[in-house]
């Protein structure tokens, strides 16, 4: 039995009348303060400011688009997927690490003037755009891929759900740098490893199925690895994804102490 | 024929400031950290015994002068508890002001001169200390003339 159809707008093209639907969306006014660096003009930074009247639903990354898109093209900052996963927009918003794309404007205080710069403590390229490839090597230098000895199994390599949580929190990273580029000791001269590849080296240390988590562990009992941490938790404050970084990382200090004892 | 390879699109991108120059792989920053958290553990309950016996057992502050002091290390036990509370106490706030110096310091050569005066009064004050402990005379003799307190023997 059939059922006859009616060709129907879908929902999404169905014009509401005003006052139908859902509520109206506070709307209030801010001013943007976007640290401006171009070193094909000038060798000095600044501050340039917008004022803009944005939504309850807004974060950052829109006023920061708004501005792109209406007001100055030349503002320049990384973005991809805009919704907290990809990791690319990590900034300083109010002096503390956070993502563009993850801060909604309204949790923010709006009376004063929002300070958007470029994460501390890499080079910066282009307005918020910094060099992230030092934080890339020290990544790459942990080696942050399954190392197994052994005959490769005919089957996936299996793994009881406590082996799996025991190094669950650090699997959220997204290497957004905000955790790096909060350390207060990464900020002096760059050279220690930084919270985020000691995080994906736990990943893998304590991955039951990997079997190079000593010669991890031997990277990182370096003059710049693990021992450098001064536990401020920075790292945990920044951490868009709510990793606990300086536990993982006073973990992995363990584990290189009861390796060498 | 030889196959045309492919440099990697980011070789050599890294800036020189940031790359490690040489990996130092012994134990010393390990040994480091765990000696402060050891040392620490002990000096709290060390110079908390040290400041009660000083200055609120017996008479309290009032008593503390040469002869207090010298009847104190005329004790091994004495001797040894003082030697250990300075060694500890040294060491560890040594390399306390180390690491703030490895943080702070931006640049080698400035690393190098503050821990180059660092280690010179760490060395001069645990040998001094050292020496105090195991020599101290609570009357001394200076340029002929006998400092005398009321505890000294007449001569």
């Amino acid at each position: 039995m059939s059922t006859p159809t009616i060709e129907k707008e879908p929902a999404s093209k169905v014009e509401l009348p005003a006052g139908v639907g859902g509520g109206e969306i506070p709307s209030f006014d801010i001013t943007l303060k976007v640290r401006r660096y171009n070193p094909e003009v000038s060798d000095e930074a600044h501050w340039d400011e917008w004022q803009l009247t944005m939504y309850g639903t807004d974060r950052v990354l829109d006023a920061l688009h708004k501005v792109k898109w209406e007001h100055d093209g030349s503002v320049s900052f990384r973005r991809s997927c805009a919704h907290g996963v990809c990791g690319s927009d990590a900034m300083r918003i109010n002096g503390r690490n956070r993502l563009a794309c993850k801060t909604l404007l309204k949790d923010l205080d709006t009376s004063k003037p929002i300070l958007v710069e470029p994460i501390k403590g890499l080079p910066v390229e282009k307005d918020l755009i910094v060099d992230m490839e030092p934080f890339f090597q020290s990544y790459r230098e942990i080696m942050p891929f399954l190392i197994t000895k052994g005959h490769e199994p005919t089957r996936e390599r299996l793994q009881s759900a406590e082996d799996r949580e025991r190094y669950d929190d650090t699997t959220k990273c997204i290497l957004c740098a905000a955790c790096t580029s909060s350390c207060p000791v990464f900020w002096t001269d760059g050279q220690y490893f930084g919270p985020a590849a000691i995080v994906n080296a736990h990943r893998f240390i304590f991955d039951s199925r990997d079997d190079a988590g000593d010669m991890r562990l031997e990277i990182l009992n370096d003059k710049e690895g693990v021992w450098r941490c001064r536990t401020t938790f920075n790292c945990s404050e920044a951490c868009p994804r709510g990793i606990q970084v300086t536990k993982a990382i006073s973990e992995v200090k363990q584990a290189i102490l009861t390796r060498k004892i | 024929m030889a196959v045309p390879t492919v440099e990697s699109p980011r070789s050599g991108r890294v800036s020189p400031a940031y790359s490690r120059t040489r990996s130092s792989r012994g134990n010393f920053e390990m040994g480091a950290w765990l000696f402060m958290r050891l040392s620490g553990v002990v000096l709290v309950v060390m110079i908390f015994v040290h400041l009660w016996t000083s200055l609120v057992a017996g008479d309290g502050i009032s008593q503390v002068d040469f002869g207090f002091v010298a009847g104190k290390w005329a004790s091994p036990v004495w001797q040894v508890w003082d030697l250990v509370l300075l060694w500890l106490a040294m060491l560890h706030g040594t390399n306390g002001v180390r690491t703030i110096i490895n943080d702070y310091a931006e640049k080698n050569s400035t690393r190098m001169w503050l821990k180059g005066v660092l280690y010179t009064a760490t060395v001069v004050i645990i040998l001094l200390g050292t020496l105090v402990i195991f020599t101290f005379d609570p009357c001394p003799v200076i340029d002929g003339v006998a400092h005398v307190a009321s505890y000294c023997p007449t001569a």
